[in-house]
């Protein structure tokens, strides 16, 4: 499920919509469109327990039964966890912030620790990406709240080591990814993951910059 | 022992290929079966990348009717991109299902669906990559049995020496029927290996095994007869025919895959088979008899299938969609009910009629009038008379007209080059022919912004056709007079950009030709193309000209054949045809008289439609058993509410 990108998932939420007969709202025009909006959706290849939408819907529903209609109907791999009455102001000016999980498969952690202590004491850390327009550089360092090297985790083949990063990355523009944060472990401590990492959102909500955490966006 | 998925290996690789989705399966309806718990299982390929392969419906349809079976497991897997196939390759990853992640070297049989020719080099790939010989004569007895099927098994010489088997014709009945050969053979234990399970198949008449068969040449080239190799194996083997489709509604549950694909609708077929009598045309002959859904079950399949998977367009499908005996009442009674919805019909594959015009605006009742696609074929009325495809030129404007002046901004034309005794002047009054139908179109709607697109290509002979004797134009010929026909529609500014014209070059039609009509001696063509490289030769960024020229010049160097002989040699009556023992059910000297009429010297001579004129004699229903199943039913759709 991680691979599929946000138009992916858009084609397939919106058909999970129709076949769940939810009384969505349609935009008014040649072409009507369900009134769905997708908030920060997260990067093809990663994995994520706190992607959000907002969903208009033409008249008042019960949340819970909403719910597991949608969950019913969407295919398997996605999944419905919370549906709440929109609030006040865009759902997207609620999730300031990202709490996310990357595991490094076969990297020793006293490596991850090194890279990380050198890419912290670094101001600015430049990165390239390749985008539609083509290559674009930008700082990574400056979006990084909290970045650590998690305790050693059990591999997925026994005997290899493995290490976790910890990483929380303020929102904003352009926006930083983790493996913008990966590249940039590379720019400054020549660090390279020898198999593809795992990246996992675990948190999006509003940041508390003392503490460096993520918090609900419902609350 | 159950075999297992691959895709713990495969995920960490993902992320280095393009459109991972492609390789991960999880599409909404796909089974997922205990592999202990069944006694037969299918891995079914379509050979091309997974956006084209996953919406298919032959596929699909087997799929589900072999899934059903409680006895049975049917699996898909599609031909991995250049990439994938790389870092498989490096990773030792073999060909993979989607669905479980199972390697297919596992599973009992490998079906193939051959829509195309170009598809033969994504079959040595798979097999390759599966572990599997890619000589049928050199697998080992717990190898797959790879059976090829779709339209170009109909002459399944060129890749014989790949296959363990093909089946001719509609796949529902025998897909079951092999299933029930394998489940016996194995429960006996599979005695004297896989040549017993080949003998049984073949046996019955209805499963061609190559390699029981034995070709003898002439020292000109020429075939000289193709004979059984062993006992109990039939001279001939027959093609297969569904009938009363209304009992066969699939697909029920179409596929909803996660990535995108060419084709996201769900689609029904309203009829199978099409007795028009268009000489060039391969489906048409062979899928014979027509025989009709009825309008109640179209109904409830299309209702079905939206709940089923969400789709917001339906498409009607057939080989002439609009031939359909209660089409008009299948386009109201569709129209109303999804009237103010957000469900779209389509109706592809019209014929030129004023008629369908009418059906057209039933089925954009939203709006949206965006373009209609005519396919008149041939450029000059007396070349449409030689492809017995009788439109006549002020049909089509009267077409053109209906359609422009119905809010119509756009009108696509197809045609093909290189049709028996075609001159310039035939493929140049397509010029004439675009340029009145602006002219038309201009004055009718009173506006300047309406468009007619001109699109090309070259023709093919097909076997099992009236043209399968036919010569070939050469790519040459085919490019000089394509080149006078761009010329003569950019001529006159006047028509500028409201004339837009599409074409292919002759190249990759004469290996298509070269496919299409050849026999066992293309199989080493087609290896040595694979081995150098060949891959997706029905993209035109993959495919090379010159890599086949190149292969096919070294390896037949020592034949009395070459490219040419395959495609520009027009064949007499008597030449045994690669394809003769395989029966599609018409009656070879009926085809034979129908190219003499194409050739008639006073003008061909026409064949009306079987559906309303009295039977001709094609041969197919005696030799077959079969009827033509058409309505009228008399039944009419209900409003049914719409559900909110």
């Amino acid at each position: 499920m991680r691979f599929t990108s946000h138009r992916d998932f858009g084609r397939a939420f919106e058909r999970a919509v129709r076949r769940a007969q939810l009384p969505v709202a349609y935009s008014s025009g040649f072409s009507p469109h369900p009134r769905i909006s997708y908030a920060g959706a997260s990067p093809t290849g990663s994995s994520s327990s706190a992607e959000y939408l907002e969903l208009a819907l033409t008249r008042h529903c019960d949340v819970g039964q909403l719910g597991e209609a949608l969950d019913a109907a969407l295919p398997q791999g996605l999944d419905v966890l919370t549906v709440v009455p929109a609030g006040p102001g865009a759902l997207a000016d609620r999730l300031e912030a990202s709490d996310w999980q990357v595991l490094l498969p076969g990297v020793p952690p006293a490596e991850a620790h090194r890279a990380v202590a050198t890419f912290l004491r670094a101001d600015v850390v430049d990165v390239t990406r390749k985008t539609k327009k083509g290559l674009r550089s930008f700082d990574c360092r400056a979006a990084v709240v909290v970045l650590e090297a998690g305790p050693v985790a059990l591999a997925p083949e026994a005997g290899s080591e493995c290490a976790i990063l910890r990483l929380v990355l303020r929102h904003g523009t352009p926006s930083v990814r983790p493996d913008d944060v990966l590249a940039g472990l590379g720019e400054v401590a020549g660090f390279s993951a020898p198999v593809p990492p795992l990246s996992d959102r675990v948190a999006q909500g509003p940041l508390d910059a003392a503490t460096g955490t993520v918090g609900d966006p419902f609350v | 022992m159950p075999a297992a998925s691959l895709f713990s290996r495969l995920e960490p690789l993902l992320p280095l290929v393009q459109k991972p989705i492609q390789y991960v399966g999880g599409e909404l309806n796909s089974a997922a079966k205990d592999w202990d718990a069944v006694e037969v299982r299918w891995a079914l390929m379509y050979p091309d990348a997974y956006e084209v392969g996953l919406p298919n419906q032959g596929v699909q349809i087997l799929y589900e009717v072999l899934n059903e079976r409680d006895w049975i497991l049917a699996e898909r897997t599609y031909a991995v991109l250049a990439d994938m196939e790389a870092v498989m390759r490096e990773h030792r990853i073999p060909q993979f299902t989607v669905d479980a992640h199972r390697e297919v070297a596992a599973f009992d049989l490998v079906g193939i669906s051959f829509a195309t020719e170009l598809g033969y080099t994504n079959l040595l790939t798979a097999l390759d990559l599966a572990g599997i010989a890619l000589h049928a004569v050199d697998r080992a007895d717990e190898h797959p049995i790879v059976i090829a099927g779709g339209h170009a098994a109909f002459n399944p010489e060129p890749v014989a020496d790949f296959i363990d088997a093909a089946v001719l014709g509609d796949g529902e009945e025998v897909v079951l029927a092999v299933s029930e050969v394998v489940r016996e053979w194995k429960a006996e234990g599979s005695p004297r290996g896989r040549v017993e399970l080949l003998r049984r198949l073949a046996a019955s008449g209805g499963v061609y095994v190559p390699r029981f068969y034995d070709v003898a040449y002439r020292s000109d080239g020429r075939i000289d007869s193709v004979t059984p190799n062993r006992p109990g194996v039939p001279a001939t083997v027959h093609k297969h025919t569904l009938m009363d489709l209304d009992s066969w509604p699939y697909p029920r549950k179409p596929l909803v895959p996660l990535a995108e694909t060419v084709h996201e609708r769900y689609s029904v077929e309203i009829f199978r088979g099409c007795t028009r009598g268009c000489r060039f045309c391969q489906a048409g002959m062979i899928t014979r008899p027509v025989r009709e859904r009825s309008i109640t079950t179209i109904a409830d399949m299309v209702e079905s299938g939206i709940a089923n998977s969400g789709f917001e367009e339906v498409g009607l499908l057939s080989l002439s969609s609009a031939d359909h005996s209660e089409i008009a009442e299948v386009a109201k009674g569709l129209g109303d009910r999804y009237e103010g919805t957000n469900v779209s019909l389509s109706l592809p594959s019209t014929r030129v009629d004023a008629f369908n015009i009418t059906l057209a605006n039933e089925f954009s009742r939203n709006g949206r009038r965006s373009g209609l696609t005519f396919a008149p074929e041939g450029g000059s009325e007396r070349l449409r008379r030689v492809i017995n495809k009788m439109v006549t030129e002020d049909d089509l404007i009267r077409t053109v007209a209906a359609a422009y002046s119905s809010g119509w901004r756009q009108v696509k034309l197809y045609f093909m080059c290189g049709l028996p005794t075609e001159t310039d002047d035939d493929v140049l009054q397509i010029a004439d022919l675009a340029k009145r139908v602006i002219d038309t179109g201009r004055e009718v709607s009173g506006r300047r912004d309406i468009r007619c697109t001109v699109s090309i290509g070259g023709f093919i002979p097909k076997p099992h056709t009236p043209f399968q004797w036919a010569a070939q134009l050469d790519a040459e010929t085919t490019d000089a007079r394509l080149a006078k026909l761009r010329d003569a529609l950019r001529s006159d500014r006047q028509y500028g950009k409201a004339i837009v014209f599409r074409y292919h070059d002759g190249k990759p039609g004469v290996v298509e030709g070269m496919l299409s009509r050849g026999d066992r001696r293309i199989g080493r063509v087609i290896e040595a193309v694979w081995r150098d490289g060949g891959r997706f030769d029905g993209w035109s960024e993959h495919f090379s000209y010159e890599r086949w020229a190149r292969c096919a010049e070294e390896v037949l160097a020592n034949e009395p054949v070459d490219v040419d002989w395959y495609t520009t040699r027009e064949r007499s009556f008597d030449e045994v045809l690669p394809w003769d023992h395989l029966d599609s059910g018409l009656d070879r000297s009926w085809l034979w008289e129908d190219w003499q009429d194409a050739l008639y010297p006073t003008g061909a001579v026409e064949v009306e439609d079987c559906r309303w004129t009295p039977c001709y004699d094609c041969g197919v229903c005696p030799q077959m058993g079969t009827d033509i199943q058409i309505g009228p039913t008399g039944r009419s759709l209900l409003p049914i509410a719409a559900v909110r």
